[in-house]
């Protein structure tokens, strides 16, 4: 067990033998994982100390306070929030020291090649087909809705190993190379303009085994792992009054008084208390995962923010009344990030769209919430015993 | 003119101490043993809906009237986070007792003034011990920041029927006038676990407690803390409903199957649920807002009354509607939590003079 206080001699040493100023980028954050103060709950090895979660944030703030480089969380997202806890789970040794320290630093880019055309929010009813070859497995079929494609190194991949089991039982997760030639990215332009996903093609690429996480056939318990971390991973951080959309809008407000009107103040208003409840219950949220009693409000967490973000970008654009006719451009581009309130109205009232989408809809986490959190009877099923080749598509 | 919302927000305590979870349990078993619904429906249509001895068992035994009162002064030198979990409870069972009337209201009032007034002390040490309970004389619907009402009648006073001591705001002050010195006619209630009536005072009559303004001042601060305290009540009422409705449509089966298990009504629980997680957040704010003393309170206030009041209905309403026919009857307590929370949402400020007031103090103004 660590404590706070050699946590904070651990962060000081580090300071002092790479400082920030004089030190590279790189090997700054290279030396930090290698102190155990990338992901303190992290194992030993592995760019942690096993201290308590909790206590990042005190190593983290030190850093900060030293104008220490941080390791762009932004861009490298998906591999922090969603490859790392699925390969410290489920790899090899040998897996988890080759891709943990290139993945944290920030060196290989990680993308997530889950879903699909045919299977969105039915995920296991994927078709993307991984057969055995030797030591290597071959795999063929189309990903969809990939972030970061164009840019990532590495991919976590599921795809179907045993067409005559069951579909949940099928499946077999991986970790793809997306420098092999049988990889294609194409970019997947969306409503908003631009290019921020792509469509993976994968035809004859050879995974060899030991890129294998988990049991063949055991792929959707793996994937959970990915999944419940995606969920968990929204909320960790304080947010500032007025902090996301509604502090864009709410800026409109003051400084245009010609464009106010009754009917929109009372709606502004209405979201302003909204956004404020949101935002103490994510503080909420964090306290309790701060003192180790984590409740099921994750999920809530991101369903009111879909909810929010739309209304209020849909009121933005009304506001701005001639203003929101308008679009700032929409020349193809392929962003490296996303950003939900970056651009101008019409952008975020349009990327807003996605977000009751992307990372499970509102409609499924409703449905998880209903079956989970309250314990309601779940919907019938008639897909669960029956040989994923046998389904209807 | 943004520097409102420049200013860093205070640091809240949003979770539940073990204190606080152990007052909530001795409070819940009391009223599960005493006043359970049944009871109530029992006696809603008699002259009193307060169970007997209830109050004094609260107040007395379990010692929650005194909680916002420090020991010095004769009460728990607890604070407002544990005077919301009982509030919560109360709220769950859609209690008839006068706590957010006497204990918070009238106690918080009192509180103002009890360092410049040996009256006002001597009278909250009385309220503290539970052995008597005064009442604002204001309407229910007054807000925190409203023109507060003068004259010698006041209608739609809550809980005067269990009046010993009114608190008359005048011209000219604060007075204290015992019950028995007013005029006390009881009115139809909305909602039949929270009596109201017309007071009428004799303008000489009682004590004077404080000059006009340090009555103003210690009558909003009593009304600020009834309305931020009030999202307890209607974040408990919420959660009852929500319970309850989860627990019917789970057992009951129309079609083969039980109603709970169709996703259009899921989906509703579940949006609710979602509703009830930020209720708990705000709630919990606006307590530990008012028992920091935090310059921050106000506007917490008013957005937990905001968001609860309309979570409380709409938990309510839903609760009435997923019931189906057996929502519409009397002998279901369903109706008991609508009319409460109906009442609740007007009670110390409707949704839209809470929302009056986070525009000024956020400075979001109306068109001119």
């Amino acid at each position: 067990m660590t404590d706070a206080e050699e946590l904070l001699v651990r962060t000081r040493k580090l300071l002092d033998e790479h400082p920030p100023a004089t030190t590279d980028r790189t090997d700054f954050l290279r030396a930090r994982f290698d102190a155990g103060l990338a992901w303190v709950h992290y194992p030993v090895g592995l760019g942690g100390l096993d201290a308590p979660r909790a206590l990042q944030a005190v190593v983290d703030a030190e850093l900060a306070a030293a104008g220490a480089p941080d390791n762009d969380p932004r861009k490298i997202g998906i591999g922090l929030g969603m490859a790392a806890p699925t390969v410290l789970a489920h790899g090899t040794d040998e897996v988890k020291r080759r891709f943990l320290r290139p993945l944290w630093v920030g060196e290989e880019v990680w993308c997530q090649l889950f879903s699909e055309p045919g299977a969105g929010s039915d995920l296991a009813a994927l078709a993307t087909r991984a057969v055995r070859d030797g030591e290597d497995w071959v795999v063929d079929g189309q990903k969809v809705w990939t972030s970061s494609a164009h840019t990532a190194r590495w991919a976590i991949l599921i795809a179907r190993t045993d067409p005559d089991a069951p579909k949940h039982r099928g499946i077999t997760y991986f970790v793809c190379d997306m420098t092999d030639p049988g990889v294609e990215v194409r970019p997947l332009r969306q409503i908003t303009g631009e290019a921020e996903f792509n469509e993976v093609f994968l035809t004859g690429v050879r995974i060899p085994d030991a890129h294998r996480l988990g049991e063949i056939g055991d792929g959707w318990r793996v994937a959970q792992t990915t999944l419940m971390n995606e969920r968990v991973s929204i909320g960790g951080a304080r947010i500032p009054r007025e902090g996301g959309m509604i502090g864009k809008v709410a800026t409109t407000w003051r400084e245009r008084p010609e464009l106010r009107t009754h009917d929109l103040h009372r709606r502004l208003l209405d979201h302003w208390v909204d956004a404020e409840v949101a935002r103490l219950a994510g503080e909420r949220l964090r306290q309790q995962l701060v003192a180790g009693r984590p409740g099921p409000e994750g999920s809530a967490m991101k369903l009111a923010f879909a909810r929010l973000n739309q209304a209020i970008s849909g009121l933005e654009v009304e506001l701005l009344g001639d203003e929101g006719l308008l679009y700032g451009e929409w020349e193809m581009r392929r962003p490296e990030l996303v950003d939900f309130t970056g651009r101008d109205a019409g952008y975020r009232y349009l990327r807003s769209k996605g977000n009751s989408i992307e990372g499970g809809t509102s409609e499924v986490l409703l449905n998880i919430v209903a079956e989970r959190v309250l314990g309601l009877p779940p919907e019938p099923r008639n897909d669960k015993d029956v040989a994923w080749k046998d389904l209807a598509r | 003119m943004t520097e409102t919302t420049e200013t860093a927000e205070p640091s809240l305590d949003l979770l539940y101490s073990e204190t606080e979870d152990d007052l909530r349990a001795a409070v819940r078993a009391l009223l599960t043993d005493r006043a359970g619904h049944q009871d109530l429906l029992g006696r809603i249509e008699t002259d009193s809906p307060y169970v007997p001895g209830l109050w004094k068992s609260l107040a007395g035994d379990i010692g929650v009237a005194g909680l916002l009162v420090p020991e010095k002064l004769g009460g728990q030198g607890a604070s407002h986070r544990e005077a919301a979990v009982v509030l919560e409870e109360l709220g769950r069972a859609v209690t008839p007792l006068p706590y957010l009337t006497s204990a918070v209201v009238a106690t918080e009032t009192l509180l103002a003034l009890a360092g410049e007034s040996d009256a006002a002390a001597g009278l909250l040490a009385e309220l503290a011990g539970g052995r008597t309970v005064a009442v604002l004389a204001v309407p229910l619907s007054t807000a925190p920041e409203a023109e507060l009402p003068l004259g010698e009648s006041v209608a739609a006073v809550a809980d005067a029927t269990a009046a010993d001591v009114f608190l008359v705001l005048r011209a000219d002050g604060l007075y204290a006038v015992p019950a028995d010195e007013a005029t006390v006619e009881p009115q139809t209630p909305l909602d039949l676990t929270r009596p109201l009536a017309a007071v009428t005072t004799g303008a000489g009559s009682g004590a004077r407690l404080a000059g006009p303004d340090a009555a103003r001042a210690a009558v909003r601060r009593g009304l600020l803390a009834g309305a931020g305290l009030l999202a307890s009540e209607q974040l408990g009422l919420a959660e009852w409903c929500l319970e309850e409705t989860v627990r019917y449509t789970r057992e009951r089966h129309q079609f083969n199957r039980p109603v709970g298990s169709f996703q259009a009504l899921k989906h509703r629980m579940a949006q609710l649920w979602l509703d009830l997680v930020g209720a708990r957040a705000a709630a919990r704010a606006a307590a530990d807002a008012l028992a920091t003393g935090s310059a921050d309170a106000p506007l917490i206030v008013a957005v937990a009354q905001a968001h609860c009041s309309k979570v409380a209905v709409r938990a309510a309403e839903e609760c009435v509607q997923l019931h189906g026919g057996i929502g519409m009857t009397w002998e279901h307590p369903a109706h008991l939590a609508l009319k409460r929370a109906k009442s609740d949402q007007i009670a110390l400020g409707s949704t839209g003079r809470h929302q009056d007031a986070i525009a000024a103090l956020v400075d979001l103004p109306a068109p001119a």
